[in-house]
């Protein structure tokens, strides 16, 4: 156990080296000089020397790297190219507001989806179960960012309950916060929790074609006892899965929606930082989602391992 | 024989859709470029049956022209996909060792860059374009066509009517070409109709960034983020090409479910 565990952290940390590399090698490697970029028009080429000089630009690449990962390493993420901000402190402020919103996304998408899916995996073959299929098929469909300006059509603009875009922040008013949150999380949470109703559906109807169910049916309990008993932990290694996925794609959906709410977090800093061609912050900012996104990948392979003793004892 | 309903649905939703495109080259309602300011963020009317938006284009003329968009890209992302997965499983599935370690690995670290996050990295080195978006997509999409692809292969190479042409002399190659590709060919198939579903919505939400299909070129992500500035006045042109978006999604979605039943019967 000790073992596989070790051997998977190794992975990890490969994996994340791996992923450095490529975000380093496209932002870098690839043609396109930032120095131009920000003189824009009144660059000469003395001052583009001396810009270049001044980030790093004329050392060589590999140094440029080991000098980047060195310097996440100790929580020093470098300095904005534009606003000559440390960038570290940034990200920090950022997170006060879409760590909440990925938060209440993903509890969002939990509360729903937990009973829908194993409603409609209990009664598959029942009209309701059908209902709640087809519905999620459609959710799946919807792209998050247009649930979120339908949502800010009816409860911002015409009902006027709530705010249709930006932020209050925590320090001024914490339920204005709130406020602002509300609708961004529930147009993730509700389009998540599609995703993961049809996933927890699939693992309901699997497990009860298992024979250890069919045994308990046998031997007089109801479908539902049955389950409660037996079924859900076992349902639960996919479903545990799909939760880490999930993470990705509630990552993803905070970046878009972050931007039809104008909410000063992450997503809106990365596509403001793109728009200022701003590469550091770029870098930085796509890397530490990565990292996120592999390190859950992670958690998530240690945590079936113990939710399942079979794959705890098999090589 | 019956045909799964999903089959059914998503290749009638499919179907409208490529038939919309084919339309809209030759024949839309109005020019969809054609600007008429004194008839801008008009309703549902004759002569303008969805209405127009905001320098008073014709909404439907511009949804239809948003199909050929959509369908483009699509197109364009499963061919980089397939074209760089396929041959990537395959190399892992033939070669096994040192290589397939690589590659495996190499695929599981691009399968953590979610597809959106890979554009937008692509958009702020290179300028943010339709290409951009296409090439970030169709690479984060590499991986899962390079999975499907070393998994069949690791277990045709165990066949023995493999061994028995590896005796006779045929290459690897030949191997891939006569004896692993037709026998992947039916997942290949459910996973590019999957992978199309993926790449419209990351098209969407990028064009509704502003880092995918740039104007004039009509495309369903933009004309939904053109919409929020007037959606006190025209909230219906907010959700004319979210409909479009869903239902193509929708349509390929449930073609690749329906594909996969038919393909590939397990119970």
């Amino acid at each position: 156990m000790l073992i596989q565990i070790l051997n998977r952290l190794a992975w990890l940390v490969v994996s994340l080296i791996l992923a450095s590399l490529l975000v380093f090698a496209v932002v870098n490697v690839l043609p396109g000089d930032v120095a131009a970029v920000i003189l824009g028009t009144s660059a000469t080429p003395q001052s583009l020397e001396t810009l270049r000089h001044q980030l790093g630009l004329d050392q060589p690449a590999w140094l440029r790297y080991v000098q980047w990962i060195g310097g996440m390493l100790r929580s020093d993420f470098g300095t904005s190219l534009l606003s000559h901000s440390d960038v570290g402190p940034l990200i920090v402020q950022k997170l006060a507001v879409s760590g909440p919103l990925a938060l209440g996304s993903a509890v969002i998408s939990v509360a729903v989806a937990l009973p829908l899916g194993v409603l409609a995996g209990v009664h598959y073959r029942r009209f309701s179960g059908a209902l709640i299929s087809a519905l999620s098929l459609l959710g799946i469909a919807v792209p998050a960012f247009w649930a979120g300006l339908l949502l800010a059509t009816v409860f911002a603009i015409q009902l006027k309950l709530l705010p249709a875009g930006g932020f209050v922040d925590w320090s001024e008013s914490p339920i204005g916060a709130l406020r602002s949150l509300v609708l961004p999380a529930l147009a993730l949470g509700l389009v998540q929790a599609a995703v993961l109703t049809r996933y927890i559906r699939s693992a309901i109807i699997d497990v009860q074609r298992e024979d250890f169910i069919r045994t308990a049916r046998a031997k007089g309990l109801t479908r539902w006892q049955a389950l409660r008993r037996h079924g859900f932990r076992y349902a639960a290694i996919p479903v545990v899965t799909i939760l880490g996925i999930q993470l990705t794609g509630l990552l993803v959906g905070a970046i878009v929606i972050e931007n039809v709410f104008v909410l000063p977090g992450l997503g809106r800093l990365l596509f403001q930082s793109v728009g200022n061609r701003d590469l550091i912050v770029v870098q930085d900012l796509v890397m530490l989602l990565t990292a996120v996104v592999l390190i859950v990948n992670f958690l998530v392979d240690l945590s079936y391992r113990l939710l399942d003793p079979r794959i705890r004892s098999s090589a | 024989m019956k045909l799964p309903p999903t089959l059914l649905v998503g290749g009638l939703l499919v179907g409208l859709v490529v038939l919309t495109a084919l339309v809209s080259v030759v024949w839309t309602p109005v020019d969809p470029t054609h600007v008429e300011v004194g008839d801008r963020l008009k309703g549902p009317m004759p002569g303008y049956l969805l209405g127009t938006d905001q320098v008073g284009r014709d909404e439907l003329s511009r949804l239809m022209a948003g199909a050929t968009n959509t369908l483009i890209i699509g197109i364009v992302t499963v061919v980089i996909a397939l074209g760089i997965g396929v041959p990537l499983g395959g190399v892992a599935a033939l070669y096994r060792g040192r290589l397939e370690d690589a590659t495996m690995r190499l695929s599981d670290v691009l399968l953590a860059f979610p597809a959106i996050l890979l554009a937008i990295l692509f958009a702020a080195v290179f300028q943010p374009s339709r290409l951009t978006a296409m090439a970030a997509i169709g690479i984060a999409l590499v991986p899962v066509f390079a999975r499907v692809v070393r998994g069949a292969g690791l277990q045709v190479m165990q066949q023995d009517y493999v061994t028995i042409v590896r005796t006779y002399g045929g290459t690897r190659v030949w191997i891939f070409v006569r004896h692993l590709l037709p026998n992947v060919s039916s997942v290949l198939i459910v996973q590019a109709t999957v992978a199309f579903a993926v790449a419209i919505l990351a098209e969407a939400a990028l064009s509704y960034l502003g880092l995918g299909t740039p104007p004039p070129t009509p495309s369903w992500g933009r004309m939904l983020s053109e919409s929020q500035t007037f959606l006190n006045q025209a909230p219906l042109l907010a959700v004319w090409p979210g409909v479009a978006i869903a239902l193509a999604v929708l349509g390929f979605n449930l073609l690749g479910d329906g594909l996969r039943d038919l393909l590939d019967p397990k119970p």
